[in-house]
């Protein structure tokens, strides 16, 4: 009878999920035989349901079916002003079943269904709950119990008698409640309360079962009570997880900028909001970084500090921009960090102590002393940091890719957000029109964007638009290129200029300091002006889809960026640091470090200008001027393209100057309210909301790929093959910087010959190439395991679907044998009148 | 339960304790709150109902668009007026609560949307579920087509069995692929 459903059973994912087949197959059965026998007797048999359905009905007339037709019956009669043809017919194919218009007792049925009762009847919650204790106690007590299965308990349709059925339905229910309190007392004391709780019924009742459960078990166990160490494991669990709560609780306090953060969202979207976000995200990566060089490296040394040149330089005031002057003799910088060992002794445990993580004290200590080595520590927790750093990155893109892409691609986005969106928590009225505004434009833009996707373009507009593509990137790129090969051109100029005034005694050092400031200007005003013109050329394109005009624009920015940061850095590590006797440098990390201190100070005081000139004179002109009703639109892509190109500065240069993420720390802090009070007084809500769901997981892919690696890649550069400056720094006296870890493992191989495992796996860790890739062919090996893995998935998920789908029909099916049935059944003159009082 | 409003006893609380997600002090908080519903004389009968109405000036449910929903979903009172008792209310407060189940969060929020408590969503329950999200007003209100447009994408979306409604399973499928429901689905006293 049923359709063949094309799904092998045996499939172990199947087996798991059906609990009884035997019992799945017997509901099948029964009301498979019930539209045949009353199809064959006419109702006369004892096909139960029907019959008590059609006692009723005649009893009761139709008029209490009524509010199952009534919904829909409403729903036209509200529309009828506004409804046209097509609607009716577009809701007539969304509503199959009731649309085609049954009888009253097939709506009756219909109504009973199993899918439909579990969200109402009382009665369903109750055995859904009686399945479930029972799980629960198998899985318990391992004690196989066939005898408590039986088949009514399972959710059938024999099963559900509404709420309003008569003496049977009411009869049903008393021994489902029975059985279920008999469930409960067979539950653990712990697993009973959960349960209860969990149950969706109103207090009275779960209080009532509550009681049953424990008379009868003072009746059965009279006298003996529960184990001591069950009870006190009971008050310990809730103690620790009330404890948990209120932790949580607290750190949901802690967390930082709600207020602003949901303001924003409430007034401007997700996106605005991801860009916050983002910058916050930032903030906590600089912070760990500030944490992390701040023990190791700038407290150790601030409380030990080096011997110093005697002349110290007086405070001008440009120090601030520049980073050079009297700051460059400061802890600020690699050049002040001395290659000494700090001495402590064991018993005196000093700040020193519990810092020295990365060399051991283990053996120092058995001679009284405690070491703590410059060289080593700068080595190690730079490396450690950008360790965890990665980690971090990872870990959280990782994340992100798992949010933003499902395995089973079925879009569910608009359903989510109509049952997900409302924010109960919200009590303000101002706030709640807020959030009925906010999820009125998620709405729009999600209609727009599936909309979007039925457009279809003639070759000809194709080509066009394939044109103008074509032009607007070329503009982009070849600026880009003339940019970058400007910035090639001044900075070996600006080299040159540094080389000779080096050799030239009789110079203004304040002038000479001024001119170190524009490189920095110059990136700055590229980085500043160039994004104009790339939005000049997006604005030629005229893209339809706000989502691809923002990967567009982002990645013509991030070119721009990338190569930027390339030339840069060839001009410090390859000209710089190549050379530095050349233009007189004693210390080339200390001048790299200035530098990179200057172009984080720039960007910053860049994007200040931006804000005031860009985006709040700018408002004001085209307001009070042109006359423009609408304030700018916030510009995402660029904003958070900006805060990459300023973190990659930042990760750049902590090798050099370690309190530089401090630095950047201080910059995210102002930049956050700044931006916040300029997005809330000159721009508006986007006129063409867009979904920003992947957005998150991009930016972080950004931050992940050519922010972190390179970054990452020219501080392993540096490290391993330049040379590090002979007077200064932790390295001074070390081919590479890299060298302070060997020679430290050689050295304690040297005290205790044990070691020399360590030494030599060491060896073959670092220096071999080999290790590297077979850690490398490791994870990709990983990657394509889980990539089958999640294709399996998708593959089984597909399958079920299917079925479901299938299953679908089948009701569809069998209900409309059941209305056919019906109809034969009833005499025409019936018919006629049932008609009339369902239509 | 011969409950008299104006005091809890401490059986009752810690029975309470046991069947709701909500911490003694909640519930204590709770009877506070309830009991300021009541005129004086009310709260020493046993088993007070307190209109709709006079819940509803709680600044909680104030300007919350289900709130009539969700006073007739959680109440248990006969003529179905939508008063709560206080252990409806205790209910109500479980329910929207801290550390209320993913289960039993999308169950209830499925009966508050099923706004004719027919059991399932249909077109109808919908249309009054996205009136209630964007507001009444008309700039934020959506146009017919796109009404009609959603409706038909909610529904392609999340009617598995395609029976034309979305049922409770069904919206327990979309609820648990949304990670911030839970934390959104909630009232603070």
């Amino acid at each position: 009878m049923a359709r063949n459903v094309n799904f092998d059973l045996n499939h172990p994912l199947m087996e798991a999920g059906l609990e009884s087949p035997v019992d799945e197959e017997g509901v099948h059965d029964s009301f498979n035989q019930l539209i045949a026998e009353q199809s064959q007797n006419g109702g006369i048999s004892d096909g139960y349901e029907l019959q008590q359905l059609q006692r009723e009905l005649d009893e009761e007339g139709r008029d209490d079916v009524a509010y199952l037709s009534s919904p829909v019956r409403e729903f036209r009669g509200r529309n009828k002003g506004r409804r046209d043809v097509e609607w009716e017919e577009d809701e007539r194919q969304t509503d199959p079943l009731i649309a085609e218009r049954w009888s009253s007792a097939t709506l009756r049925i219909l109504s009973s269904m199993p899918s439909r009762t579990i969200g109402r009847s009382r009665g369903a919650i109750i055995s859904q709950y009686y399945n479930r204790t029972m799980q629960l106690r198998r899985r318990r007590q391992s004690r196989p119990s066939i005898k408590d299965f039986s088949r009514s308990a399972r959710p059938s349709i024999r099963g559900y008698g509404m709420e309003a059925d008569e003496a049977d339905g009411e009869d049903t229910e008393v021994s489902k409640r029975e059985r279920l309190v008999n469930n409960l007392q067979n539950l653990s004391v712990t697993d009973r309360i959960r349960m209860l709780r969990a149950m969706p019924l109103s207090v009275a009742e779960k209080n009532e079962l509550r009681r049953l459960a424990l008379q009868k078990e003072k009746q059965t166990l009279s006298g003996s009570k529960l184990p001591c160490c069950s009870r006190l494991k009971y008050y310990i669990i809730i103690a620790v997880r009330q404890s948990w709560y209120s932790w949580l609780s607290f750190l949901h306090s802690l967390q930082l900028w709600q207020m602003p953060l949901k303001r924003v969202s409430g007034r401007f979207g997700t996106g605005v909001l991801s860009y916050f976000i983002f910058l916050k995200t930032l903030l906590y990566f600089n912070l760990f970084l500030f944490l992390v060089t701040g023990a190791f490296l700038v407290l150790p040394q601030a409380v030990h500090p080096p011997m110093l040149p005697a002349e110290r330089r007086p405070f001008s005031g440009l120090e601030l921009l520049t980073g050079a002057g009297c700051f460059s003799d400061s802890v600020m910088y690699y050049g002040y960090y001395s290659n000494d060992t700090l001495h402590k002794s064991c018993k005196d445990d000093g700040a020193v102590q519990n810092d020295s993580v990365s060399n051991s004290t283990g053996h120092d200590c058995v001679s009284k002393r405690l070491s703590y080595k410059m060289s080593l520590a700068y080595f190690f927790t730079i490396g450690m940091a950008f360790f965890i750093t990665c980690i971090i990155l990872v870990y959280s893109m990782s994340k992100s890719f798992g949010q933003s892409f499902r395995i089973d691609k079925s879009h569910s986005i608009l359903a989510m957000k109509a049952f997900c969106s409302w924010d109960f928590k919200v009590i303000k009225k101002t706030s709640v029109k807020l959030m009925s505004e906010n999820i009125c434009t998620q709405l729009k833009e999600l209609l727009a964007e599936v909309n979007h996707k039925r457009v279809k373009n003639t070759v000809g507009q194709k080509l066009c638009r394939l044109m103008v593509h074509g032009l607007a990137w070329t503009i982009c790129i070849v600026s880009t290129a003339a940019c970058v090969t400007g910035i090639y051109f001044f900075s070996d100029y600006m080299h040159q200029n540094l080389q000779q005034s080096s050799r030239s005694v009789n110079q203004d050092p304040l002038l000479n300091e001024a001119s170190l400031l524009a490189l920095p200007v110059l990136v700055s005003l590229i980085n500043l002006l160039l994004p104009g013109l790339f939005n000049l050329a997006a604005w030629m394109e005229d893209y339809e889809s706000p989502s691809v005009r923002t990967y567009v624009a982002i990645s013509r920015n991030l070119m721009l960026k990338v190569s930027v940061l390339g030339v840069l850095c060839y001009h410090w590590l390859g000209r710089v640091a190549a050379d530095p006797n050349s233009i007189g440098l004693k210390c080339w990390e200390s001048f790299v470090g200035q530098e990179l201190y200057r172009f984080l100070l720039m960007d910053f005081i860049f994007t200040l200008l931006d804000t005031l000139f860009g985006e709040f004179l700018w408002g004001l002109f085209s307001e009070k001027v042109l006359r423009r009703r609408r304030k700018p639109a916030f510009d995402i892509a660029r904003n958070v393209l900006e805060l990459i190109y300023g973190q990659t500065l930042a990760w750049l240069g902590v090798l050099f100057t370690p309190l530089l993420p401090a630095v950047q720390i201080l910059k995210l802090l102002l930049l956050f309210y700044i931006k916040m009070s300029s997005v809330m007084m000159n721009c508006q809500a986007p006129r063409k909301p867009y979904r920003v769901s992947q957005m998150t997981t991009i930016f972080i892919t950004l931050l992940c790929f050519p922010s972190f690696l390179g970054a990452s890649v020219c501080v392993t550069y540096t490290m391993w093959s330049i040379k590090p400056s002979v007077s200064c720094g932790p390295f001074r006296g070390l081919q590479t910087m890299f060298q302070a870890g060997k020679l430290w493992v050689q050295e304690m191989e040297k005290h205790d010959p044990k070691l020399s495992v360590v030494a030599r796996a060491h060896s073959y860790l670092v220096e071999h190439p080999l290790f590297l890739f077979v850690g490398a062919g490791i994870f990709l090996i990983v990657i394509y395991f889980y990539s089958q893995v999640v294709d399996g998935q998708r593959k089984i998920i597909s399958l079920l679907q299917e079925q479901i789908e299938n299953e679908g029909e089948d009701k569809k099916f069998l209900i409309t044998k059941l209305q056919s049935i019906h109809e034969q059944k009833r005499t025409p003159a019936r018919r006629l009148t049932s008609q009339d009082s369902t239509c | 339960m011969g409950t008299t409003a104006s005091q809890l006893g401490k059986d009752l609380l810690s029975e309470y304790q046991e069947l709701t997600f909500l911490t003694k002090q909640e519930i204590l908080l709770a009877h506070k709150r309830f009991s300021e519903l009541l005129s004086k004389d009310e709260r020493n009968l046993p088993n007070t109902r307190v209109s709709m109405e006079r819940i509803l000036t709680l600044p909680e449910l104030k300007s919350n668009p289900f709130r009539e929903r969700i006073c007739h979903v959680f109440s248990t009172s006969d003529q179905k007026n939508g008063s709560l008792s206080f252990e409806d209310f205790l209910d109500l407060l479980s329910a929207f609560s801290d550390s209320a189940t993913l289960e039993i969060k999308s169950h209830y929020a499925f009966r508050i949307f099923d706004f004719d408590d027919d059991g399932t969503l249909d077109c109808g329950d919908l249309e009054k579920l996205v009136n209630c999200l964007t507001g009444e007003t008309d700039d934020t209100r959506l146009t017919t087509d796109e009404m009609r447009q959603l409706i038909n994408n909610i529904l392609e979306e999340s009617d598995i069995d395609k029976d034309g409604t979305v049922n409770l399973s069904e919206f327990q499928h979309v609820i648990s692929r949304s990670p911030d429901f839970v934390s959104s689905f909630k009232i603070v006293l």
